[in-house]
């Protein structure tokens, strides 16, 4: 079946089997593998990205159902001049990640949350990314990154 | 993990999913948010010949004050109950509840609707629905009804729906005081090892998440508070009758025993938020 997403703002349109999972067409047919598969089961979060803005597991979404909306995976959070996206910017400086695997689907996590959080305490931050493991349990940094990225205003692309 | 293959069809309408799904009740599932019936699919525990999406059908997302109760229609999201003016006034219950069903991916795609009518016992919001006298609307091939929820969870993810039919709308029973939901996992985002959904006012209805094959209610509490019974008498009674599982999260001893604990605990806060 024809598939058309607009993708980091680039017009997509493929011909997949219907059951074909989002994340496995960002990263085999568009070729983004920025977005990581974890756990498969909607579990972990590595695989979050942006439905219309608001986060989601691609893992547990078909393709079909993305057809006319709008995704942003993490290589559409920095401009395309290379600056880094304020969100992660803030991990860098936080130190928000330790292994990096889990990292993607925090930053879209994140982006997702300040957008319906843009003033967060640190409880509803850890609250907040519930749906995210980091299996190093490196959360201390990521939420404090979170919450600096927060203080600079940091919003979703 | 990879879904077995199937058939993708997208409805625009209630009546185009109703006629797809006449062509083979049987080998045909309805598609909403997709995470209750993706997951068994990718596992392969489901294997439907032809899933039939509806969720882009028009005019099912919406949380409605209809008088003495809230209507919810089924296509709407967790994330849009949770954050629903008329659900935090007249149902807070339902509106805290869809705030703790998984995590915030899981609400920004999973529906009231695919919820009630996957049957979890597992899940948040059948007991929140059970505990709120809700009522189901069905439309299928013979018409509209509608049924109550203590007649609608049947069994272990077997509910009063039809394979030909299609659940539109939760109707649920307003209660701005008086509710409590308490829920007890071992990590955020987990399902409840057990929960509790409480109502005390014009009647205490207290429904149980995990403590059965479905959703079920607490009738010995219920019973024990209509007696005049204290809270702590009432709690002790919850798991009367009932046979909660075993499993890695708990046995059944751990359940009956959590049971009496939660029961107590939300019947405190129900009581003590103007119950």
């Amino acid at each position: 079946m024809q598939v058309t997403m607009t993708v980091n703002g680039e017009t997509q349109s493929h011909d997949v089997e219907a059951r074909m999972l989002l994340v496995y067409y960002l990263r085999e047919v568009l070729g983004l593998t920025g977005t990581n598969v974890g756990c498969d089961t909607t579990s972990c979060g590595a695989c979050t990205v942006l439905l219309n803005g608001e986060s989601v597991k691609s893992c547990t979404m078909l393709a079909a159902q993305a057809d006319g909306e709008e995704i942003t995976t993490i290589e559409g959070m920095a401009s395309s001049e290379g600056v880094l996206h304020p969100i992660q910017e803030a991990f860098r400086e936080h130190h928000g990640l330790q292994c990096g695997y889990c990292t993607p689907g925090m930053v879209m996590a994140v982006a997702s949350f300040l957008k319906e959080h843009p003033d967060p305490t640190e409880a509803e931050v850890r609250e907040g990314l519930e749906g995210n493991l980091c299996r190093c349990t490196g959360y201390h940094n990521i939420v404090q990154a979170t919450l600096a990225a927060a203080r600079a205003g940091a919003l979703a692309p | 993990m990879i879904p077995a293959s199937f058939e993708y069809r997208r409805a625009d309408s209630v009546e185009q999913a109703l006629g797809w799904l006449s062509e083979d009740p049987d080998s045909t599932k309805l598609l909403a948010g997709g995470h209750s019936l993706l997951p068994l699919m990718k596992l392969r525990l489901a294997t439907p010949g032809v899933l039939v999406d509806i969720g882009r059908v028009p005019g099912l997302s919406y949380v409605r004050d209809a008088g003495d109760h809230v209507a919810v229609g089924a296509l709407t999201r967790h994330r849009d109950v949770e954050i629903s003016d008329v659900a935090r006034a007249h149902v807070p219950l339902l509106a805290h509840v869809a705030g703790q069903v998984g995590d915030p991916q899981v609400r920004h795609r999973g529906t009231i609707g695919g919820s009630i009518a996957h049957g979890d016992p597992a899940s948040d919001l059948p007991a929140a629905v059970l505990a709120l006298d809700g009522v189901l609307v069905i439309d299928g091939p013979r018409g509209r009804r509608e049924v109550g929820a203590g007649d609608f969870f049947r069994g272990f993810l077997e509910t009063a729906l039809a394979p030909d039919e299609v659940l539109t709308e939760i109707r649920v029973r307003k209660a701005p005081r008086g509710w409590a939901f308490q829920k007890f996992n071992r990590r955020a985002q987990d399902w409840a090892i057990v929960g509790v959904a409480a109502v005390v006012n014009g009647g205490a209805r207290v429904a149980l998440v995990n403590m059965g094959a479905t959703t079920v209610r607490a009738r010995g509490t219920e019973e024990a508070l209509a007696a005049g019974a204290g809270i702590a008498e009432a709690a002790a009674r919850a798991p009367e009758g009932l046979e909660p599982p075993s499993d890695l999260q708990g046995s059944a001893e751990y359940r009956r025993h959590l049971a009496t604990v939660l029961v107590r605990r939300a019947l405190e806060e129900a009581t003590a938020s103007g119950g």
